[in-house]
């Protein structure tokens, strides 16, 4: 094991142990701080009923990505191809990103309902953003004596977006994505607060009202788990994609 | 004026060794005339004109900034002529984008794709894009040719500096068009890596009957491909002198008549530098 991955898990150990130590030295009672060893005991033994929650609440998080990634694509493509649908739309998005997403969250509720919609859809507008923001980005950095040689070749701009606007947006694109889904989660998890039958969310704020405080926290080491797979799963796919760098 | 000045020069080209072909009797496939530029508070080009004879060689040496790099943006289209005539064939044309090739400086290979997909790009860019086999026999011919064999599946990244502006002329020469407009192609390069592309670039014209127009910073590059020298002024930039070479190439840079002109040119860029 490399010496930077032995240093941040002694941390981790180090950080679980005085945790631990407090609570038993100062009789913490359950409700109010579990410890860590009990925290671990609830996620393994209680996978039977963390499992299908935390089903949901990925379902959630994998269709709100794929929503954002069929509403930021073509719109990044649109605000690149005309300039000025860019001017048009960019105080919007901006404006959009500053509305927080909790204030959204029991609107879309009373609109979308219980079900899984409202979350998908709190999920997508979170991870839109970013996305297509760095993929714009991506697009414009593309190299103006590339475009000229294209031209030259007589590429349209379809043809240039497929073989060179495309690929060499490819790292950004993949940048805001990694940023997209380790921040999906919250999207998920807010929907699911403010209404919601399942879904890690829901447990959460079950548990919490009957001070299940273990369950609260082997949900968020749930969620966190979920998180840290999607970021890994997105670079491999980065790497399976992208290997001229 | 200037004209006295290269007297000297000419003179010995004439009675030398090798007969001087007269350059009217050749066929202009490109013609540039009263072409003008000017950007804000610079005027880059005003009633400039050239002629470039078919299957020739040219090449065209001038003080840094003196505007041959706007002269090359305007003939490719990207940069929009304030007025003047670009005729190909005697046709006028608004700019060569659809009539030449371009390779510069840079090899501008694509990253992400092998060097025979990258050699293939412009028949594949005439196909809208589809990859399709096309072009492939003729392209690894190229690459025999030009010593890539072997290295089609190659990303650019994996290769040397000399065998990627290879490739580039590789891509070029699949363009299909009769003009190739260089833009100081090899001038990135290693000495030796260059001088083996110098003779790639004789290929060029002789092999495969190209066109050359050639911005070069380089004079004894210019002195050993070219079958014309155009020594421009400053901007606005003008032509200050043309030579015609019609000594056999390759040439030898040691050439006592090469040497001369040589000293000769770099003396008329420098006066045009320190203007």
């Amino acid at each position: 094991m490399k010496r930077s991955r032995l240093v941040s898990l002694a941390l981790i150990l180090g950080m679980l142990a005085v945790w631990e130590g407090y609570c038993r030295v100062f009789r913490i009672p359950d409700f109010i701080l579990p410890t860590p060893s009990e925290i671990l005991l609830t996620t393994v033994t209680r996978t039977g009923l963390l499992a299908p929650h935390a089903a949901v609440t990925a379902l959630e998080i994998v269709l709100g990505i794929v929503l954002s990634l069929l509403v930021a694509i073509p719109l990044a493509v649109m605000m690149f191809s005309h300039p000025s649908v860019e001017e048009a739309l960019s105080p919007f998005l901006v404006a959009s990103q500053s509305i927080p997403v909790f204030a959204l969250a029991p609107l879309l509720v009373i609109w979308l309902g219980y079900g899984i919609a409202s979350k998908v859809l709190m999920a997508a507008i979170i991870i839109f953003f970013p996305i297509t923001v760095s993929l714009l980005e991506g697009f414009k950095n593309c190299g103006a004596e590339y475009v000229v040689l294209f031209r030259l070749m007589g590429a349209g701009f379809w043809t240039r977006l497929r073989l060179l606007y495309w690929p060499w947006a490819l790292p950004y694109f993949f940048a805001g994505l990694k940023v997209g889904v380790t921040v999906a989660t919250i999207g998920a998890v807010i929907g699911e607060w403010v209404g919601s039958q399942q879904g890690l969310g829901y447990l959460m704020i079950q548990s919490n009202a009957r001070l299940r405080v273990d369950m609260v926290f082997a949900a968020i080491l749930w969620l966190s788990l979920m998180g840290l797979g999607m970021w890994k799963l997105v670079n491999i796919l980065e790497r399976k994609v992208i290997r001229w760098k | 004026m200037i004209a006295s000045r290269s007297a000297d020069v000419f003179a010995a080209l004439q009675t030398g060794r090798i007969p001087c072909r007269h350059w009217r009797e050749v066929i202009a496939l490109l013609a540039v005339s009263e072409l003008s530029k000017k950007f804000p508070g610079l005027e880059v080009l005003s009633g400039f004109s050239l002629t470039v004879p078919r299957n020739g060689f040219t090449a065209l040496v001038g003080p840094s900034g003196c505007g041959k790099s706007t002269f090359f943006d305007l003939l490719t289209g990207v940069v929009p002529k304030d007025g003047g005539r670009i005729q190909w064939l005697g046709e006028a044309l608004d700019h060569l984008g659809g009539v030449a090739a371009y390779m510069q400086q840079k090899d501008l290979l694509l990253p992400w794709l092998p060097l025979l997909d990258n050699a293939l790009l412009p028949v594949r860019v005439g196909r809208g894009g589809k990859r399709q086999g096309a072009g492939a026999e003729k392209a690894l011919a190229l690459f025999r040719r030009l010593g890539l064999e072997g290295f089609e599946d190659y990303i650019p990244g994996k290769v040397s500096g000399g065998m990627r502006q290879r490739c580039a002329l590789v891509r070029t020469l699949m363009f299909e068009r009769e003009l190739v407009l260089l833009d100081e192609p090899l001038s990135a390069l290693d000495a030796i890596t260059r001088r083996s592309l110098h003779a790639v670039l004789l290929l060029l014209q002789s092999e495969f009957k190209k066109t050359l127009l050639m911005i070069t910073h380089d004079v004894e590059e210019a002195l050993l491909l070219a079958d014309e020298i155009v020594v421009l002024t400053q901007a606005p930039m003008r032509i200050r002198e043309r030579f015609r070479l019609s000594s056999i190439k390759p040439r030898k840079i040691t050439d006592p008549d090469l040497m001369r002109m040589k000293e000769h040119i770099l003396e008329e860029l420098q006066e045009e530098s320190s203007l």
